[in-house]
């Protein structure tokens, strides 16, 4: 399944819209990290709405592609978690560690324009 | 009228099908961790799950069949509708002929992995279900067994 990666401005959006594979989440990982630099993007949204579940293989790929991305000097924000995906990820143990998250891609895009509408959390 | 009375027994059938109803999925790569988990997910809201339930059982799913992958490269997962005192439920059995699992306690405690996983896993699920049973041998592989009950 191929995730669809838009540059809106400074920004990258890639909204997941189906279930992923293991391989496919890794292939999407190297995809975002490669073209924040083709795009010189400042700033990484990734939707995860379409994923049915975050478990420990997601949430470890998904937390390493935020600091790769950060170390190629761009941030990432990570929208879309769904009410049972965040329960379930609470009750296994699993944390993002520091990625930032936020409601929904219209929240995402606020975070990176600095002026959210909302509070914003980072999970730990 | 009539339809009242068509529609109960299929209704009583359908339920008492759901009861005995067994899947076993065969785990030979990563894409059939997702399979799994489409089918017990599946299988967790015609039991009465909720929508969290199951995709936390979806969740447990996911975990013990990328363990399988991971480890043992081959085996299955199995699907199994159960009754215990009077409550619904699923079980969930993971079966490969792997390496097997060399220390189960520090495997279920945490922070314990040698795929370079992350090592939450079987941690992780234990806390999850109502029951877990894992029976490993070196060199022969393991076979876990959750189950959990509809509250």
């Amino acid at each position: 399944m191929d995730v669809p990666v838009l540059k809106q401005r400074d920004y990258l959006i890639a909204s997941v819209q189906a279930v992923l594979t293991d391989r496919d989440l890794v292939v999407l990982r190297d995809r975002l990290v490669e073209q924040v630099g083709y795009y010189r993007s400042i700033g990484v949204i990734l939707d995860v709405t379409g994923l049915d579940v975050m478990d420990s293989f997601s949430v470890r790929t998904l937390r390493d592609m935020a600091h790769m991305i950060r170390l190629r000097g761009a941030d990432t924000v990570i929208v879309g978690i769904q009410p049972e995906v965040a329960f379930s990820m609470v009750q296994l143990g699993l944390s993002l560690e520091g990625v930032p998250t936020a409601l929904d891609l219209e929240e995402g895009l606020a975070y990176f324009d600095n002026r959210p509408k909302r509070n914003h959390t980072r999970l730990r | 009228m009539t339809r009242g009375a068509e529609a109960l027994p299929r209704m009583a059938s359908g339920l008492a099908k759901n009861l005995n109803e067994t899947a076993t999925i065969a785990i030979d790569a990563v894409a059939d961790i997702v399979t799994a988990r489409q089918r017990g997910r599946e299988m967790a809201l015609r039991l009465g799950f909720s929508e969290t339930e199951s995709t936390l059982i979806a969740t447990i799913i996911s975990e013990l069949s990328r363990n399988v992958v991971l480890y043992a490269q081959h085996g299955e997962i199995r699907l199994e509708a159960s009754t215990k005192s009077g409550k619904r439920g699923l079980v969930i059995i993971s079966h490969d002929e792997g390496p097997g699992i060399p220390d189960v306690q520090r495997a279920i405690v945490g922070g314990y992995s040698t795929s370079g996983g992350l090592g939450l896993g079987l941690c992780g699920v234990q806390r999850m279900v109502d029951e877990l049973h894992i029976d490993t041998k070196i060199g022969r592989g393991t076979t876990i067994t959750a189950k959990k009950w509809l509250s």
